[in-house]
């Protein structure tokens, strides 16, 4: 896969964290790749939405991935609830499922972006350039934060 | 056969094949099919159910299915039932959603069904409504054979038109 400059967090240059969010495995493990080529960190993963809401109360990351349609509870009122406990949650809803009723619902939920499935990894890369704002950082070597992966 | 109900999920599962494996894709010959449907490998059934209502039935067989799953998974995958169920059960939640979205933005309500896994020889008949279209996309990995049958659903259409007047 193609390595993109490390997206760092502004503050302490640190790798930007994740909560990966999706019941199919093959879609976290797909996601898992792209955030190692974006030189990010995976702070935790979740197949439903209730399990995504006690990982981010454990993990606290920098940016959620969550898909729309799992099992138990799903990725918008996931997303919603996370917003409501932690106004400043960055959640990108990452879902095949991208008509516009879905997008309006979960921006209005809280969620900061869509990307649609098949994910493509320079869109992904964007928006996540474009969530974190100044708060996110792109540095010229992909691999400059290679060495504080394991923080 | 409503050619326009059935072409976003052939468009879908073509661009999704493409994007997904990173190669390029043709649809192969296209039948229409009346009799009981025969799967070839796995099959992953969708059924939809609402303005429009039908089901998908994609079908792979498992030396692909493994193919496809290594792909997915960046990394060699042994072949288990366990990895040919969830990667046909991911193909069709991708080729669905996107073929979701482009009727629902064209006005089309409908609710998909989560894919459930179709292990009989046998089954899902069509009939004069929901006579099927029986297409498969080669792939470098193999075969993705579609069985569609997609039909509008009467009563809504008619509760709409009744609304309008």
């Amino acid at each position: 896969m193609e390595q993109f400059p490390a997206l760092v967090r502004s503050k302490d240059r640190q790798p930007v964290r994740y909560l990966v969010v999706d019941d199919s495995v093959f879609a976290r493990k797909n996601l898992t790749k792209m955030i190692d080529s974006f030189g990010g960190q995976v702070a935790g993963e979740a197949g439903d939405g209730c399990t995504a809401i006690t990982e981010y109360d454990r993990t606290h990351p920098d940016i959620v991935l969550m898909d729309i349609t799992m099992p138990q509870m799903e990725g918008i009122e996931a997303a919603e609830r996370i917003v409501r406990q932690h106004p400043d949650a960055r959640v990108v809803m990452v879902s095949s499922v991208g008509y516009q009723e879905n997008i309006v619902a979960a921006l209005q939920k809280g969620a900061r972006h869509f990307v649609q499935k098949p994910v493509k990894p320079e869109v992904l890369y964007e928006v996540i350039k474009y969530v974190l704002g100044d708060e996110g950082l792109a540095l010229a070597s992909a691999t400059a934060v290679a060495g504080d992966s394991g923080q | 056969m409503k050619m326009d109900l059935i072409q976003p999920f052939i468009n879908a599962a073509d661009a999704v094949l493409a994007e997904i494996l990173q190669c390029n894709t043709r649809i192969g010959d296209m039948t229409m099919e009346e009799e009981t449907y025969r799967r070839k490998g796995v099959a992953a059934v969708v059924v939809v159910h609402g303005d429009i209502e039908g089901r998908v039935i994609f079908d792979i067989d498992s030396v692909t299915a493994t193919k496809i799953a290594s792909i997915l998974a960046g990394q060699p995958v042994e072949q288990t039932d366990q990895i040919v169920y969830e990667t046909i059960c991911e193909l069709a939640n991708l080729v669905i959603g996107n073929a979701v979205t482009s009727l629902n933005d064209q006005g089309f309500r409908f609710k998909i069904h989560p894919p459930t896994v179709h292990k009989d020889d046998l089954g899902l008949q069509g009939n004069e409504d929901t006579e099927a279209l029986v297409l498969y996309i080669e792939t470098p990995s193999g075969n993705v054979f579609l069985n569609i049958a997609m039909r509008y659903n009467r009563r809504r259409r008619g509760e709409e038109i009744a609304a309008t007047v």
